[in-house]
């Protein structure tokens, strides 16, 4: 069965996501709502890392339950560029390519949980599909704050 | 007639009266030393300009000077009564450091100019900032005491003539959680209840709102009803001993930063016991479901943890207000202030909407403002909302406003939603806004994080445009400043907190050139040659009553009418709720009656935003969800507030405000008998605190924060363990340091966190990490007031109580008619 793969994959994507996050609000942590939110929205991810990697015990798969984890000296490092970069123009086109990046991640995250989904279902396994409806809808909120964000930095960043 | 001294009684002698009753008349009335009211030449109708109560009176003129105030009767929002702030705080018009010529920065200095100088400059750098590059480099950020007719011109001026979507009030510190809060349960803003609920309720359940500092009349109102037959039970939210909490059937003290918790406990105990009207939720609402469902989580011994309340008082809570009758809900910053803002102001609306107690009399919610004129900055958008709750998002409304304007709908900035004040700052920071107009407010004391407030507005890159009364110490930063009128020296119109809409004459001349909000703002827009679509001036109106004919124009048809109010019919009598138009020519009470919402898609203001992440409802999703407009019931799940308390830093910072002082005290602090009933920053903790840290009444302390300190002297009082309280008014202009500290801080926001509620972008507060050390030992108490929150406990000398100046007596007189109302 190759149902192992999506759980691999849902794992790997949520553990991607959630360090997106992290380095998002590391590296914008003058564009205050950016880093309080990202950090915010990262802890999802790492507690759907931790709800995978137990539901991937019953298919017999050993998926670290710890979220991949935050690097301390480079993470200090990004705060303190960001402030000191804070004052200049670029940050801004730094973060719509952030924010892009994050939306697409999220996007795929999104899909990942409709296979999954949809193998719970075929394989009737309730449990999975209750995960599944239990995260998939904090993944399409990660998506569109993405998005939001993205929508209302994007004017005064491209025309200023 | 009796005289008494009102900053020792700041409520006044009690009147007594029943539930359904009318509230009985008492006349307030403060005359300068030395006049009698035969003296007085007339009586200038107005309203309060220092709190949102809206409280209605008369100014005293002899001799072409304001010697005194005067409660008005006949008015349906005080009955006659007027508070401490209504009482003293008109003096300051009169304060010879008033502004009373142009400035303009020559060789680092503010210096004297005339008019046409001060302009020019504003008008030249704009005009070449728009041309090298665009709207987007201009910000206006106004206040939340100006009237009506000048936020609508300024609106009208910013979005529709210069383009910017860059505009916002001081009101984003104080109400824009209510009006988000509104917004996301019923569609739209707009307040369901009205000041008589207190008349008829049951029960009052006021979250996070120390009314009795905040609105000191309607806590008159409330304490009136306490002390009469069949009184309302009372349940208080708040971490400090307030005059409300002592009045309480039953007071909470959550620790600061978990309302939502909180809030979400009460529902499920009130779920959970089948205290909801299933019958006006299967009618009226959408959503409960998920409501259900999450509140389910919540149960009261998890809460009780979460919040460090006991269980039993979560019940407790539940019980009350699950056997309520008439429930009135009353909500303030507390909550608005505060981790997860309008998710908590939410869950109090979700309460009334599923007991079905809305639009009835006693049964209402009042999601309060803070400042005076806060609702029309909301109503006109000078908050960055679109004029009179039209939706950005909506085409249709868009294209509506623009034939309003007479413009082009593609010259409306409506792209994406209003860029508010903690975001603007973040632009003029990355020097992509370069121009900012900031107008009767002072965002160098009261935005948080003070240092980098600052260090923005002082940039060489920023041209700082100040229209203020008093050199505050953000227009000691400014590059040309612009004296303006104030109240009492314009005329205009203004509405409270609960849709009263009062008229407010002018009663005396500006001082030297100063001018009136609007004919500044009218100025700037034809210098500009602003114009709508045929060339023609985009600002047709030349005065107050021409502006207010072209804003209730903008109105027809919208939920905040104002189309049947005329200034002659809010002369005499009594203020009007609006809606006011052709059906409800009285106005209208109570909004919501029989399950009638704006929230229908083609109508409302907003499809609303996610609670935690503050991303739009896209328009697809809302109609799907919400086809025939009713109730919208939104859940929120708890998330721990962003800086929490931790080794370094073990105590929590809240800041809030004082009876005796507004804002940043630029009027308050220039009237005697204000000043020196606060005269000087205090910081309140726990007897137990104290003792932990050593630390008694009176002593100097040291405050600190991740941000910065402030030293202030210590009151002990009846706050919750584990959380320090700074008052927020006390800045520099009246310090050595004139705009920043000399030394040691002493403005709370030195301290505060740059962080925001995600939905309605309302700066948080109150949930600072702290850590407070002994300085040095006092000599005597600490000069915070006695008498209100910051009352003293344990052995405290009776001469250090608060009591007024000499001139602080005021005279009260009862048993007089009211009146129409």
């Amino acid at each position: 069965m190759k149902f192992g793969l999506v759980l691999e994959e849902m794992h790997r994507s949520e553990n991607d996501l959630a360090h997106h996050l992290l380095t998002i609000s590391e590296r914008h942590k003058v564009d205050h709502e950016i880093y309080h939110l990202a950090r915010d929205l990262a802890r999802w991810s790492q507690q759907h890392v931790r709800d995978i990697a137990a539901m991937g015990k019953n298919y017999g798969l050993d998926l670290d339950p710890e979220p991949r984890g935050e690097m301390g000296l480079m993470e200090t490092m990004r705060e303190k560029g960001s402030e000191m970069a804070g004052r200049r123009p670029e940050t801004g086109l730094l973060l719509l390519r952030d924010l892009r990046e994050l939306y697409l991640k999220a996007c795929g995250v999104s899909a990942d949980w409709e296979l999954l989904a949809q193998a719970a279902q075929g394989m009737k396994d309730k449990d999975l599909l209750a995960l599944a409806e239990k995260c998939h809808p904090q993944t399409i909120r990660q998506m569109k704050w993405a998005n939001g964000k993205l929508k209302e930095s994007a004017t005064q960043v491209l025309v200023s | 007639m009796t005289r008494i001294d009102r900053i020792a009684e700041p409520w006044g002698t009690r009147t007594p009266y029943g539930s359904g009753g009318e509230w009985p008349v008492r006349v307030d009335t403060h005359l300068a030393e030395g006049v009698a009211p035969e003296d007085v030449d007339r009586w200038v109708q107005t309203a309060s300009l220092l709190h949102s109560n809206g409280d209605a009176m008369d100014i005293a003129v002899k001799d072409k000077r304001i010697v005194g105030v005067r409660g008005r009767a006949s008015d349906r929002v005080n009955h006659g009564r007027l508070g401490p702030k209504d009482l003293y705080g008109w003096q300051a018009n009169a304060s010879p450091d008033r502004l009373t010529k142009p400035l303009i920065r020559e060789g680092g200095k503010l210096v004297e100019t005339d008019w046409d100088t001060a302009m020019k400059r504003v008008v030249d750098r704009s005009k070449s900032l728009l041309a090298e590059q665009g709207p987007s480099a201009i910000g206006f950020y106004t206040t939340g005491q100006l009237f009506s007719e000048e936020y609508y011109t300024l609106g009208t001026m910013a979005h529709g003539g210069i383009g910017t979507n860059h505009v916002d009030g001081n009101t984003r510190l104080c109400t824009a959680t209510a009006g988000e809060a509104l917004k996301e349960s019923f569609g739209c803003d707009g307040q369901p209840g009205s000041y008589t609920d207190v008349d008829h309720a049951d029960v009052i359940a006021l979250y996070g709102h120390n009314v009795a500092e905040t609105q000191t009349v309607l806590w008159t109102r409330m304490l009136d009803r306490l002390a009469g037959p069949n009184p309302p039970k009372i349940i208080c939210v708040d971490p400090r001993m307030t005059p409300v909490a002592k009045a309480a059937t039953l007071h909470l003290a959550p620790r600061p930063g978990t309302n939502v918790a909180l809030m979400n406990g009460i529902l499920h105990e009130i779920i959970r016991n089948g205290w909801i009207d299933q019958e006006y939720i299967q009618a009226h609402t959408v959503g409960y479901p998920e409501l259900e469902k999450e509140v389910r989580n919540y149960p009261p011994a998890l809460v009780a943890e979460i919040c460090g309340v006991p269980a039993e008082q979560i019940q407790e809570a539940a019980s009350i207000i699950g056997h309520a009758e008439r429930l009135l809900s009353t909500v303030l910053q507390g909550f608005y202030q505060s981790n997860q803002a309008t998710a908590a102001a939410v869950q109090v609306n979700n309460v009334n909407i599923i007991r079905g107690m809305l639009g009835k009399p006693g049964c209402g919610i009042l999601q309060m403002n803070g400042q005076p004129t806060a609702e029309n900055t909301r109503e006109c958008g000078a908050d960055g909302d679109l004029a009179a709750f039209r939706n950005w998002s909506n085409d249709a409304h868009i294209k509506d406003l623009a034939r309003v304007w007479n413009v082009d709908p593609m010259s409306i900035p409506h792209y994406s939603p209003p860029t508010h004040v903690m975001q603007m700052m973040r632009y003029a920071e990355d020097g992509s806004i370069r121009m900012l107009w900031v107008s009767g407010t002072n965002p160098a004391v009261s935005l948080p994080e003070l240092a980098r407030i600052r260090g923005i507005l002082e940039q060489d890159r920023l041209f700082l445009v100040v229209q203020d009364i008093f050199l505050s110490e953000t227009a000691q930063l400014a590059d040309v400043v612009l004296p303006a009128a104030t109240w009492g020296e314009k005329t205009g119109t203004f509405t409270n907190a609960d849709r009263t809409v009062h008229l407010s004459e002018k009663a005396v001349d500006p001082p030297g050139e100063a001018k009136a909000d609007l004919d500044i703002f009218i100025d700037y827009a034809h210098r500009m040659g602003l114009q709508d679509k045929d060339g023609q001036p985009l600002i047709k109106w030349h005065d107050s009553e021409s502006a207010f004919e072209a804003w209730k124009a903008c109105t027809r048809g919208r939920p905040c009418d104002y189309t049947g109010i005329t200034y002659d019919k809010l002369r005499g009598g009594s203020g009007i709720q609006w809606p006011c138009n052709e059906e409800n020519p009285d106005g209208t009470e109570r909004i919501y009656a029989d399950g009638k919402f704006w929230a229908h898609p083609e109508y409302c203001e907003t499809y609303g935003r996610d609670l935690i992440t503050g991303a739009p409802v896209d328009p697809a999703e809302y109609k799907a969800l919400n086809p025939e407009g009713k109730a919208i019931i939104k859940a929120a799940e708890y998330m721990p507030p962003h800086e929490l308390p931790s080794q370094d830093f073990p105590l929590q910072l809240i800041t809030g405000r004082t009876l005796y002082q507004f804002h940043t005290r630029t009027k308050t602090g220039r009237a005697p008998e204000l000043n020196a009933a606060a005269p000087d920053v205090w910081v309140e903790l726990s007897a137990d605190d104290a003792g932990a840290y050593g630390i008694a009444e009176g002593d100097l302390a040291e405050v600190e924060t991740p941000r910065g300190s402030v030293r202030a002297k210590v009151r002990i009082s009846g706050i919750r363990n584990g959380v320090l309280f700074l008052p927020f008014h006390y800045g520099y202009w009246d310090t050595d340091g004139g705009h920043q500290p000399d030394g040691a801080g002493r403005a709370a926001n030195e301290l505060t966190i740059t962080d925001w509620d995600a939905a309605s972008k309302q700066p948080i507060f109150k949930t600072a990490a702290a850590r407070i050390t002994r300085v040095s030992g006092g000599d005597a108490p600490s000069p915070a007031p006695t008498n209100t929150a910051s009352a003293p406990v344990g052995d405290f000398p009776e001469d250090a109580r608060t009591r007024g100046i000499a001139t602080a007596l005021a005279d009260e007189a009862t048993g007089t008619a009211g009146g129409a109302r």
